[in-house]
């Protein structure tokens, strides 16, 4: 069952140093006040998963909190490279970070895996690609019916899933709706989950396209109203192009970035429990 | 196959538009090349200004979608991502993303595949993880492969748009992501994809495509006022260029003016409902 609790509490409980974190949100509803909250409590030599790293594991890299990255598309989407991932690859700063690398399709499947608590998952997919060299999560396996040849991929159960979602009632069921990308799986292939919202509701309503998420699959349920910010959360805000784009010189220079980071996030106390200044 | 000196071959088209850049010239081409399509999985970036292009000039009902999980999107301006919140909200269904690789996309509901590149090589393999920077450099580290290999692999046909130059154009790929044609003809069979790979590349000098005996990626056409030499000089590997190299029609006034329109359209700026 899951606790409202505060953001605070909530990390500090539910995340610890070396776990394997997935935060996941495609393009929408990316956790980004929890990866804050993260950084604030400086929990550390974490594996972290998710599908495109986005800004959100940019400034998780860059605040040194991460030893290995699990991934499929590492860049800034429609603005360019996240230069604090690459800085951690090409250079190991602020440390090196070490990656298990695939495609979005073997990605995908390996939450789908996870949420269905099986070794691996098939897909007919990597044909062709150097990928395989680069990670020992991707291998082959024969379909005993017609004899084919299929890609496996490792199941990926995170220690800890965190997303973002729209409402949750008093009892921590929680409802989201828009992009839902592969949070279901996430949650579902997690041994533990947090979830922040926007707002808590008397009742869900049910939305066309809309995934409930039962209170008894959730640890914790947090609001935190903006906590998608930059990213966002369809009914309450709109993606900050704007913010993305403003990332790219931030990034670049590790001073600014620290700077940045110092300002924003590690200075932001009375935002601990609420979104970023818009 | 032999070349063919510049300036002798195509015709000059005088109707169009005179005042275009030779980006312009590259995605009204992009999008001219899905007027065929009914479905079309789409990268962000130039695949993502070409398929929009199309729908708003040669194939209005083009089915746009996007690996964020969104089939038929009708954006009125250029997403900057590919989960921007109008995507998913003109849309005709929002499904969830294993959904959408695994039933739409390799279930073979795909008709075309329009991909960008960091770099690609003669059979149109591509390569958008690392290149390499020379002795005692670390690589040079690009995103990865995002959706790239298994849309190459499971839609029915591969189109290409980049920029065309030697760092892009390369003789040999530091790391292959995305197979487009392997080593030549017959790759894709033995290796059992589905779909047929690139069939064009698009860049802002003209358009390549593959020979049907060597897969292997030949000139076919320049855009207006440019020189096979041109080509060849941007070009990393020895080009093998048509008998016959056509010239691309120039953009016309609409479609110039629906390029620029979407454009200016999707300027980002602080978001706010």
């Amino acid at each position: 069952m899951a606790d409202i609790r505060s953001l605070q509490d909530a990390v500090a409980d539910l995340v610890h140093d070396g776990d394997t974190v997935a935060m996941e949100g495609f393009t929408h509803l990316i956790p980004y006040a929890a990866a804050h909250e993260v950084i604030r409590q400086g929990i550390t030599d974490l594996t972290l998963v998710r599908m495109t790293p986005d800004v959100i594991y940019d400034q998780l890299i860059g605040a040194g909190l991460v030893r290995k990255l699990v991934f499929s598309w590492g860049g800034n989407p429609g603005v360019g490279s996240l230069h604090r991932f690459r800085d951690a690859v090409e250079n190991g700063w602020p440390r090196p970070l070490e990656l298990d690398e695939h495609s979005h399709a073997g990605m995908a499947n390996r939450y789908v895996a996870g949420a269905s608590k099986l070794p691996f998952a098939v897909l007919r997919g990597y044909r062709g690609s150097d990928i395989p060299t680069r990670t020992d999560t991707v291998s082959t396996v024969v379909c005993p019916f017609t004899g084919e040849e299929l890609a496996a991929v490792a199941a990926l159960n995170p220690d800890v899933t965190v997303i973002h979602a729209q409402q949750a009632d008093r009892a921590g069921n929680v409802q989201m709706w828009g992009l839902t990308g592969v949070q279901k799986e996430a949650a579902l292939a997690a041994d533990r989950v947090l979830v922040t919202v926007e707002e808590v509701v008397e009742e869900l309503a049910p939305r066309p396209g809309g995934i409930v998420l039962p209170t008894w699959v959730i640890d914790a349920v947090s609001v935190v109203p903006g906590g998608a910010h930059p990213s966002y959360a369809t009914g309450y805000s709109t993606r900050d192009n704007a913010f993305y784009q403003a990332w790219d010189p931030i990034a670049r220079d590790r001073e600014a970035f620290l700077k940045w980071i110092e300002e924003n996030v590690r200075d932001n106390v009375r935002n601990s429990e609420g979104a970023l200044t818009r | 196959m032999t070349a063919t000196p510049a300036g002798t071959t195509g015709t000059t088209e005088t109707t169009g538009a005179t005042d275009f850049t030779s980006d312009e010239l590259m995605e009204v081409n992009a999008a001219r090349a899905l007027a065929d399509a009914t479905t079309c999985f789409v990268g962000i970036g130039l695949p993502s200004t070409a398929a929009n292009l199309a729908r708003a000039t040669v194939n209005p009902g083009l089915v746009l979608i996007y690996e964020s999980g969104t089939i038929g999107s009708k954006p009125t301006r250029l997403p900057l991502s590919i989960g921007d919140g109008e995507l998913a909200e003109t849309a005709d269904a929002v499904v969830p993303v294993p959904e959408m690789f695994n039933y739409w996309l390799q279930g073979g509901r795909i008709d075309v595949g329009f991909l960008g590149a960091a770099q690609v090589d003669r059979y149109a393999n591509i390569n958008t993880t690392v290149v390499d920077r020379g002795p005692d450099k670390p690589e040079g580290r690009l995103p990865g492969a995002g959706g790239a290999p298994e849309i190459a692999s499971n839609c029915g046909k591969v189109l290409m748009v980049l920029r065309h130059s030697t760092r892009n154009f390369v003789e040999r790929l530091d790391f292959v992501t995305t197979l487009g044609h392997g080593g030549g003809p017959g790759d894709r069979k033995r290796l059992g994809m589905p779909g047929a790979g690139p069939t064009a590349v698009i860049t802002d000098l003209g358009i390549l495509r593959p020979d049907p005996s060597t897969a292997e990626l030949v000139l076919t056409e320049v855009h207006p006022d440019v020189t096979v030499e041109r080509v060849r000089a941007a070009t990393g590997w020895e080009l093998t260029v048509a008998d016959t190299v056509g010239t691309t029609e120039p953009p016309t006034p609409h479609e110039l003016a629906a390029l620029r329109a979407l454009k200016a359209a999707g300027k980002p700026g602080k978001e706010t409902r």
